[in-house]
């Protein structure tokens, strides 16, 4: 179980919740439960081969995910996971 | 679509953008969401874009952490992004709508080097395609 935070423009997709506990043993897992309870979300998060997309970044705790192996990450009750949105654009 | 930006705010967003040209500004937008949309607040972001700040913005995951916690603590809701398109159009590009997100309004301010020469606020559409939202300008009284 982790609990998982929401950001502002994905909160719709959640029944405007903005931290989610959800079920899982590993970081990957629990992220793949919050969109199979919240299939609406799926496609902001996993691409169509099931990696993170490229315009979300997932911190565990103060950790960037890119920096882990979120599929063999074990969570635990006090751990922290946030979807940050990558922003960015231009001309 | 519709929102109401405070004169404030508004001026705010030109300060910023005129400060940084010619590269490109970035920043939050705060308020409430009422019957309509009402921006009232804004937050300077630095853009942390690598290389040529001239044509693109980036906000990093710390900031925009940062700016979700800002508006918890000040009771008022995080609303959008604003970022300038310096001697471009107000109209945003290929590269704004793949990074877009749904809920947010974003504010594009163009401007030259001497003047503010346009500001439009868009939204992605559930047909991911943005829409103008038009953009009423007023003193908001919180």
């Amino acid at each position: 179980m982790a609990k998982i935070i929401i950001p502002t423009p994905l909160r719709g997709y959640v029944n405007n919740q903005s931290e989610v506990e959800v079920k899982g043993n590993t970081v990957k897992e629990v992220l793949s439960n919050l969109c199979e309870t919240y299939p609406k979300l799926k496609s902001y998060v996993f691409d169509d081969e099931g990696k993170v997309r490229e315009f979300i970044r997932i911190y565990v705790g103060d950790t960037d995910s890119s920096e882990l192996d979120i599929e063999n990450t074990e969570v635990d009750s006090n751990m922290e996971i946030s979807i940050i949105p990558a922003i960015a654009g231009g001309i | 679509m519709e929102l109401l930006l405070d004169n404030h705010a508004y001026q705010d967003i030109y300060e910023h953008a005129r400060k940084t040209f010619p590269n490109e500004c970035c920043g939050f937008l705060y308020g409430k969401e009422h019957e309509n949309r009402v921006i009232y607040q804004t937050l300077e972001i630095n853009n942390v874009m690598q290389g040529d700040q001239r044509d693109k913005f980036q906000i990093g995951p710390k900031d925009y952490q940062y700016g979700e916690k800002y508006a918890r603590q000040n009771n008022i809701d995080l609303l959008g992004i604003y970022h300038s398109h310096p001697d471009h159009p107000a109209y945003p590009s290929e590269f704004d709508l793949r990074m877009a997100f749904p809920y947010f309004s974003y504010i594009i301010i163009s401007l030259d080097r001497e003047k503010m020469l346009d500001i439009k606020s868009w939204q992605l559409s559930e047909e991911q395609s943005f829409e103008e939202e038009v953009i009423h300008f007023a003193k908001v009284v919180q």
